[in-house]
């Protein structure tokens, strides 16, 4: 997966947790938390929805490196490399 | 002959606007079933029926905006024999507190085919307001959002278009978060002029508590993973077993010891506003299927589709602000509820354990109640049992 499908994905999962938000606007490393007006269920949602579309297991410990988009998208990049190299295994 | 009234689901419901029936007259009707679907400043919410019957005839057209207790149609009871009747019997009204608070509004220019229900839900509460502010007719509005979603600029545009088009009336704007503001601040006041409030407050040590969920969490799948909240949710349920007065409900001049408890939670909406509904028998839940229904409530209560009983059920309110680093709050009372409990963020603090000081996490635990119905010392005795559930998480 590349990193723009990655970022296809965050993207998308976010509009869906937060419809009325406009995402091109959207700080790559300013929190979801300041400029969503989310919640902790939204933010349990955003990662339900991840781990569904991306299947990647993101351990509770993580959640604070989802908090922003270039935090999603270290996390989520590295992750799926992961997840193909044991696939290659 | 029964009227099916337009019904007060919260105590600052002054109107509704009737949006869809989903009967036809002729259609049996039986208990819990969704027979309308009514706009209310809370959102879209589906309109149970409490008494068997058959659907005799409908008095109110959808798109109508009438005021609480209009008759919206005529029910033809058929008590079974033998059934009892309070099981068919609706639960008692909330007295309404809003009488011609504002003119009701008129109704939409374009009354026209209804979307089905999926279809006009899937719009955002944003868009959803402008379109209220606005006057446009959801039907004609083509939604750009994720799966067909209608957004903000969908409702500019066809408000827009509708604009350059000269037959279209204007139409006097709506301004629905004025009204439920109005209608916040009228229930509010009313609260606080006749529910003489008493407040109390504590701190719980969240240590056991929160160890225990990052344990648990580590072994659950992450969409079976529960959120501390629902743990706050559980242990107020079950310390009301100990302080069952504050579980009570107004009846008239009378406050009446509800046996179920079905805690409201106060869940705020996007572009403001709040809402309470209920967890149906929330004592009786084990801490997995609790987080299922939370989840699911939240979901509902943010795109439409919340139910009249959760709405009118709850026997108490817990509030919390602490998504927004608060630390304490002292909740108002939900008539005809007799206490609201509130919990702010879990900071971590200095704390003393067996004569050293260390770091812990806390949460300010505070509870409303009426004193009417409880006093100070009983409301300690439940906050403490909080406190004390709170320390044996797995028994939760």
């Amino acid at each position: 997966m590349t990193r723009d499908e990655i970022r296809a994905t965050v993207l998308r999962t976010l509009g869906e947790i937060a419809p009325e938000a406009d995402l091109s606007t959207l700080e790559p490393d300013v929190s979801f938390r300041d400029q969503l007006d989310v919640d902790s269920m939204d933010l349990l949602n955003f990662v339900i929805a991840l781990h569904a579309r991306l299947h990647v297991d993101i351990p509770e410990a993580d959640y604070p490196k989802l908090a922003t988009l270039d935090g999603c998208m270290d996390y989520l990049a590295a992750a799926c490399v992961v997840r193909s190299d044991v696939g290659h295994a | 002959m029964a009227d099916f009234l337009m019904p007060i689901l919260t105590a600052d419901m002054s109107a509704g606007t009737l949006v869809e029936w989903r009967k036809k007259p002729g259609e049996t009707l039986r208990r819990g079933d969704i027979i309308a679907l009514v706009e209310t400043d809370k959102g879209l919410i589906d309109i149970e029926v409490f008494s068997p019957g058959v659907l005799e005839r409908i008095v109110v057209a959808p798109g109508t905006t009438v005021p609480t207790g209009t008759v919206l149609a005529v029910i033809r009871e058929e008590r079974p024999t033998g059934a009892p009747v309070t099981a068919i019997t609706a639960p008692p009204p909330i007295a309404p507190i809003l009488p011609a608070l504002q003119p009701v509004s008129p109704p939409p220019a374009h009354p026209g085919p209804l979307l089905p229900a999926e279809a006009r839900r899937k719009i955002s509460p944003l868009a959803r307001k402008l379109v209220a502010e606005l006057g446009v007719d959801p039907a004609t509005i083509r939604g750009t959002g994720p799966g067909g979603v209608i957004r903000r600029e969908d409702v500019e545009r066809a408000a827009a278009a509708r604009a350059a088009a000269p037959a279209e009336q204007p139409r006097a704007p709506l301004d629905r978060q004025t009204r439920a503001r109005q209608a916040i601040g009228a229930a509010m006041a009313r609260s606080k002029r006749e529910i003489p409030h008493y407040y109390l407050a504590t701190t719980i040590d969240m240590h056991r508590a929160m160890s225990w969920l990052a344990e648990q969490n580590q072994k659950r799948a992450v969409e079976d993973r529960l959120l501390y909240g629902v743990l706050l949710i559980k242990a107020v349920a079950l310390a009301l077993k100990e302080v069952p007065e504050l579980n009570s409900l107004w009846r008239g001049s009378e406050a009446v010891r509800s046996d179920a408890v079905h805690v409201g939670v106060a869940i705020s909406l996007r572009g403001g506003g709040l809402v309470a509904p209920a967890i149906h028998g929330t004592s009786e839940q084990d801490l997995g299927e609790l987080m299922r229904r939370f989840r699911d409530l939240v979901q509902r209560a943010r795109s439409g589709g919340l139910r009249s009983s959760e709405l009118s059920d709850p026997t108490i309110t817990v509030t919390s602000l602490g998504e927004r680093g608060v630390e304490s709050l002292f909740g108002i009372i939900f008539p005809p509820q007799v206490a609201i409990v509130g919990f702010g963020t879990i900071v971590e603090r200095p704390w003393v354990v067996g004569g050293q000081i260390v770091p812990r996490p806390v949460v300010t635990a505070t509870l409303s109640a009426d004193h009417r119905v409880s006093d100070g010392h009983r409301g300690g005795l439940f906050l403490s049992a909080v406190g004390r559930l709170l320390q044996e998480p797995e028994r939760l």
